[in-house]
């Protein structure tokens, strides 16, 4: 370049920067509202999310390091005493898998009997949470399937426990998902013992639900179970959410203040499941929401078999109950 | 040498996104936001506005906010670094910290008003240590770091 003197070089060049910067802070403003408020950018995101997997990679490799060195530095004896267990374990749950299976078919048929739509069964794949730190002010993870393996943004995650939560982002390889008890997430459910519904907000605190729209009068005591109602299309209905662990009627307010605990080890796992959920029928919802209202009275779950078995009960009742008033109007 | 600013942004980006235990979480200071700071400062041409608006876009896929919004942030600290960038490097070190720690508040709290804005829940009071930590870290850098380059020609 010649040499025109330093000082109008400097201020020619304030003046771009500052020229430039206008520009690009629009661009940017732009970005973030479009992002916001539209679709648009999905396809943007996705080719982005390729660029930075190897990051991802790069980032999840030490504590995949860790995790194997440690697995392969374990005790015979230590390994072969966890073996046992899982064997036990297994071959209860298979156990009780057996009697699912019979209630389930049970299940069915007496829903057709009612002429209720089936519950159908969900189909599940095993997903790894990949040890990269997100924003540390939300509840989120990633995982390692993404549109590849057929996951979707709103579809539901689950652990041995109950409800994780569900996929926000999904990219190719990899998706983002949000835990139940985000600030941001509410689920609806249903209070296992009277089947009152209701959603169960996050708090931001891995531990904590809120149920914020319970009156003072509602029937809600520590210690009942929520379920997933499968209201609102994204959670399969029946899945343990959380436990209530405190109810305080205010007397000054019309609504009481109620946390519950989430079921699933949200802090702790290391796996989680993807669900699909058969075909979702949108008339099948209304007909779930009745049924199951009527099925789910007094019945207080532990687990699954035990709400299958209770559900199949009370639909028996009102099975037979029907069939009797069949009967009635057949005899004259 | 050209490699160098491309490796260390690289590298924040790599912290920025790590797992710590999570009782050292609070206190992770915005790796990328001092990288960037550095450079601006140290040696202007190297890192310029597309680069903090490219990383803050990568930022933004890695860890789910807005896509814009790290590069919005990182974007205003690094023009007003450049803009200042003589005055800057003239300020005693206790001065100089003190802008710093200017800089990563306008940097956390422009993030949190994005946040506030497109409607997601914020937490203010957990966004000061990362301040705290990353004015400290940015001290360390500069007295490691720049020693060297006191004599070296001033680039304008």
């Amino acid at each position: 370049m010649g040499a025109p003197s330093t000082a109008s070089t400097d201020i020619g060049r304030a003046g771009a920067l500052g020229a430039r910067f206008l520009l690009l802070a629009v661009v940017a403003c732009a970005l973030m509202v479009v992002d916001r408020r539209t679709p648009y950018l999905a396809s943007a995101r996705h080719a982005l999310s390729v660029g930075v997997y190897p990051v991802q990679l790069l980032v999840d490799t030490p504590s995949r390091f860790w995790r194997w060195t440690s697995t392969s530095l374990t005790e015979r004896a230590a390994l072969l005493k966890e073996n046992e267990r899982l064997k036990r374990e297994q071959l209860y749950a298979s156990a009780r898998l057996q009697r699912l299976a019979a209630l389930e078919a049970e299940n069915a048929r007496l829903r057709e009997l009612l002429e209720s739509t089936a519950r159908v069964t969900d189909r599940v794949l095993v997903a790894e949470i990949l040890s990269v730190d997100l924003d540390p002010y939300r509840q989120r993870f990633n995982i390692n399937r993404g549109a590849v393996d057929g996951a979707y943004v709103g579809q539901a995650l689950l652990d041995a426990n109950g409800v994780v939560g569900q996929l926000v982002q999904v990219a190719p390889m990899i998706a983002e998902a949000v835990l139940i008890t985000d600030a941001d997430h509410a689920v609806p459910v249903i209070v296992s013992r009277n089947g009152l519904r209701t959603i169960a907000v996050g708090t931001g605190d891995t531990g904590k639900l809120r149920l914020p729209y319970l009156t003072n009068s509602a029937d809600i005591q520590p210690g009942d179970l929520l379920l997933s109602s499968g209201l609102g299309g994204v959670f399969p209905s029946g899945y343990p959410v959380g436990r209530v662990s405190e109810v305080r009627r205010r007397p000054g307010q019309s609504f009481a203040s109620v946390i519950a605990e989430p079921a699933a080890a949200l802090d702790r796992d290391r796996e989680v499941l993807l669900v699909w959920t058969g075909d979702d029928d949108p008339s099948g919802l209304a007909a779930t929401g009745t049924t199951m209202r009527r099925a789910w009275r007094r019945i207080d779950a532990e687990s699954l078999p035990d709400t299958v078995e209770a559900e199949s009960t009370k639909l028996a009742e009102s099975a037979g109950a029907e069939a009797h008033v069949a009967d009635v109007r057949e005899t004259p | 040498m050209r490699l160098a600013p491309l490796l260390t942004v690289l590298a924040a980006v790599v912290l920025e996104v790590m797992p710590l235990p999570p009782a050292l979480v609070p206190f992770k200071p915005d790796f990328v936001a001092v990288a960037l700071i550095y450079w601006s400062l140290a040696a202007p041409p190297a890192l310029g506005l597309v680069s903090a608006l490219l990383v803050g876009l990568a930022l933004d896929t890695l860890t789910g906010s807005l896509l814009g919004q790290h590069g919005f942030c990182l974007m205003v600290i690094v023009y007003l670094v450049r803009k200042f960038r003589l005055r800057l490097r003239a300020f005693p070190a206790m001065q100089s910290m003190l802008v710093i720690a200017g800089l990563l508040a306008i940097n956390e709290f422009l993030f949190l008003w994005i946040d506030g804005v497109a409607g997601r829940s914020v937490a203010i009071s957990e966004r000061w240590p990362p301040i705290a930590s990353g004015t400290l870290l940015w001290v360390l850098i500069w007295s490691t770091f720049d020693r060297g380059r006191e004599h070296a020609p001033a680039r304008l």
